[in-house]
């Protein structure tokens, strides 16, 4: 009988590919295990091997053909002896996917009279006439690096899979060949033992930028985050410290489970002798991480996989750095305050785009860095707005948003109309089920709510 | 691998089809859950065995009931080594609530208090000390169990592994350390990443015996088994087997591939595939036609197919489960 043999899904987070190469032909006989095509995603090429045996009757998708959707046919596989004709036609579900870049905000829900307002979107704060280059998250990571790599010879990098397997989610792709082995170090299994390495080396001389494979991980290594790196200016009398930066992926990425799935930024934040730097867009990440490896003290970088591959203007300048410990706002607004960081950046944009329709004007404040943490933006705003939400992707006790929310209540209380609401990851270990870990993240929806509620709407 | 190798033995009949149709078990399972994983089913990481089977297979045969496992995210074959459902773990992987964790803990965390299989750990190393807490725990209560505590050539190098080492070596834990090589961590080999060349020799040092075995060779590591659980039992403390395997897909799903050759892959499949060499000796030695091994195939394809159907008509957890099993209740 005709089995269609249909496009796999490669990564958790894949949702189509490209077809690179065939490497097989119609009328091949093919048994489980060979190789029959090769497949890009935005992570890596990779090779998809039969599971039934047979022959191949047809390939409906011809090789280099982008953006075919997850799970459309792309060949027909028939029992041997079997013909085409034989096998009733399979439908040729298989064309190339829509883009799945329509990010059309959600229609807005709600049924309000008034007339929807204008978003006020803030530009970047650079010289008049620099042009701007779209990057993903992924790519000015990976410039920021370099550059300063190229910069200063005290910095190298190293972690897990960096160098010769060209980085687990290919933050680290290139390098290798243009630093060498000497900067751009693959380690073993061990973080406890390389971020004291690292420190050392950071004690020594050095800047070293160590990249957990996720920060879950990081937690094998917290002691020497925290007592070593964070705590040794202090004990010193200033003497010596840490100029280091340990990055990597951070939070929910897809279905990966409770101990692959946790956003570390209030465990960090919390510790004094540590910068925490959390981006949300590709041109903060590049500006951000410049300033953190130029930075003399450790630097906690926590990036977020699921924007790894999202694109973002970029200014295309020699130089380009973002200070530490500065507040962004990226919707400017009357009505009410959003504020959030990483990930979360996008519900609070969301929401801010509903609200806009419903004639509520949001100003969208990205934290863009927990420690120093910039309060006076928050509290400005809110001295305008009279109103706040926090969203973020951390669990709900001791969050950044409970912080915000105790710093609005010292700092403007007389400005609040309502309480502030926290918007948060819900209260559980990550669960595996698809519809269990929809609801234990973070939505728009929930912010939604949040809003009307601080708006009494 | 140049590790110990038995073959010529006077194995039974029964446990040759015995070793066969585990192995065989686990190879079609974990062959369809890379099927279903492609179709979009099963998410997140998934970790198949495929290519290492006669290393739990093995030592399995050698162990006895009451005794504890252990092991990392790469556990679908141990699972259905010790006797799980497939069609728990396959529901399992698809986050259904008929799976062991009721969906919530994935192909990396799965428990079964009645198999004693005591997980599935998603972090590098960390089975290595809660096997020997097991195992403390068997000795403390006196009941004579031992433990198998697998891992990776990766994960040997996880400093906690020698904490270990040392404790259940001072306190004569009942512990069989399973080193699962199979040359690569992610894409580090093991000469990348490891200071010697035999891992089982580490244990010198703190004075716990060990070996290395060929891990495709099911009945060398039954063999090898039951000395170390025979030197566990006797109260003589933990030992060491390092069993020389080797994984023919990639770490998890989304693996680029570019750090070992095709033909490398190849080779092992052809040359030293555990299956096919139980399969010779069964056919060999006349104990089975082609046509009663074909038999046991389609047999074994049913119950995965099953297990696959299972897995897919099984319902999503219901919502509130989210909420529950954080908290242990006090019993009244
Ligand atoms: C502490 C920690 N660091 C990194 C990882 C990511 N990771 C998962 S599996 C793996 C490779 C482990 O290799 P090995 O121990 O040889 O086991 P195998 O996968 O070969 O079975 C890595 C680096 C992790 N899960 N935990
Ligand atoms: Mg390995």
């Amino acid at each position: 009988m005709a089995i269609e043999i249909l496009m796999p899904a490669l990564s958790p987070t894949m949702e189509e590919g490209t077809l690179a190469k065939w490497l097989v032909a119609e009328g091949d006989k093919v048994s489980s295990g060979d190789i029959l095509a090769e497949i890009e995603t935005d992570k890596a090429t990779m090779e998809f091997e039969a599971v039934d045996e047979g022959v191949i009757g047809k390939l409906l998708i011809a090789e280099g053909t982008a953006n075919v959707a997850v799970n459309s046919a792309i060949a027909v596989l028939l029992d041997e002896g079997e013909s085409l004709s034989d096998a009733a036609s399979p439908a040729q579900t298989a064309a190339p996917a829509a883009s799945a870049a329509a990010q059309t905000p959600a229609a807005p829900t709600s049924a309000s009279a008034q007339a929807p307002v204008a978003v006020q979107v803030v530009e970047h704060d650079v010289p008049a006439g620099t042009s701007f280059k779209s990057l993903t998250v992924r790519e000015a990571i990976r410039e920021a690096m370099s550059e300063e790599m190229r910069s200063d010879e005290t910095v190298y990098l190293m972690g897990e899979e960096v160098a010769e397997y060209q980085g687990a989610y290919k933050i680290s792709q290139g390098m290798l060949d243009e630093f060498g082995s000497k900067r751009v170090i693959d380690t073993p299994i061990t973080e406890h033992g390389f971020a004291g390495i690292a420190v050392g080396a950071a004690f020594g001389g050095l800047k070293p930028v160590v990249e957990f494979m996720t920060f879950n991980f990081a937690m094998q290594a917290m002691d020497h985050i925290i007592n070593s790196a964070a705590k040794t200016l202090y004990m010193s009398g200033g003497q010596m410290g840490a100029p280091m930066v340990f990055r990597g992926p951070n939070g929910a990425a897809a279905r990966v489970g409770a101990q692959h799935s946790q956003d570390y930024a209030a465990w960090y934040a919390h510790i004094p002798g540590l910068k925490v730097v959390m981006p949300y867009s590709a041109d903060d990440a590049k500006g951000l991480l410049k300033s953190a490896i130029r930075d003399p003290n450790p630097v906690i970088f926590l990036e977020n996989e699921i924007l790894y591959g999202q694109s973002f203007q970029v200014p295309d300048l020699p130089d380009y750095t973002v200070p530490l410990g500065k507040a962004r706002i990226w919707r400017e607004g009357n009505d009410i305050t959003l504020v959030s960081f990483g990930i979360g950046m996008k519900y609070a944009l969301e929401a801010a785009d509903q609200l806009a329709e419903m004639g509520v004007s949001a100003e969208v404040i990205d934290l863009r860095c927990l420690r120093p943490l910039d309060t006076a933006t928050v509290v400005n705003s809110v001295k305008k707005t009279n109103r706040c939400v926090t969203i973020e992707e951390g669990f709900p006790v001791c969050s950044i948003g409970s912080h915000i929310s105790s710093v609005l209540m010292q700092e403007a209380f007389d400005y609040l109309d309502a309480p502030v609401i926290t918007c948060t990851g819900k209260d559980v270990p990550m669960p595996y089920a698809a519809n269990l870990e929809k609801l234990a993240l973070v939505t728009t929806d929930e912010v939604m709510t949040a809003a009307k509620s601080v708006l009494y709407r | 691998m140049a590790a110990k190798k038995t073959s010529k033995t006077n194995v039974s009949k029964d446990d040759l089809l015995h070793y066969y149709r585990e192995m065989l078990l686990i190879r079609r399972f974990e062959e369809k859950a890379g099927q279903l994983y492609g179709m979009g089913l099963i998410g997140g990481f998934c970790h198949l065995y495929i290519g290492q089977e006669a290393v739990v297979v093995g030592l399995e045969a050698a162990a006895e009931e009451g005794d504890k496992r252990v092991t990392s995210y790469r556990d679908h074959g141990h699972m259905l080594a010790c006797g799980m459902e497939a069609n728990g773990v396959m529901a399992e992987l698809t986050g259904r609530s008929g799976g062991y964790s009721k969906g919530k803990g994935g192909s990396m965390h799965m428990f079964s208090k009645e198999k004693h299989f005591y997980g599935g750990h998603g972090i590098v190393g960390a089975q290595v000390p809660i096997g020997a807490g097991l195992a403390f725990a068997d000795k403390y209560l006196g009941n004579g169990r031992v433990t198998f505590a697998y891992f990776g050539d990766g994960a040997a190098n996880q400093g906690q592994v020698y904490e270990t080492f040392n404790m259940a070596a001072l306190w004569d834990l009942p512990v069989v350390f399973v080193i699962e090589n199979n040359q690569y961590a992610m894409g580090t080999s093991q000469q990348r990443s490891t200071s010697s060349a035999e891992i089982y020799e580490r244990g010198r040092a703190f004075g716990i015996p060990g070996e290395a075995i060929d891990g495709m060779d099911v009945l060398a590591v039954k063999a090898a088994g039951e000395t170390a659980v025979a030197h566990c039992r006797s109260g003589k403390g933990p030992y060491i087997l390092e069993i020389k395997t080797y994984r023919y897909r990639g770490h998890s799903m989304s693996d680029p591939a570019k750090y070992r050759t095709r033909e490398e892959v190849q080779k092992i499949r052809e040359e030293k595939d555990a299956i096919e060499h139980v399969r010779d000796l069964l056919l060999t030695s006349k104990h089975c036609s082609e046509e009663d091994l074909k038999a046991i195939d389609k047999d074994i394809k049913a119950v995965v197919n099953e297990s696959a159907e299972f897995a897919k008509q099984s319902p999503e957890p219901a919502l509130d489960e989210l909420w529950t099993d954080i908290y242990a209740q006090a019993e009244a």
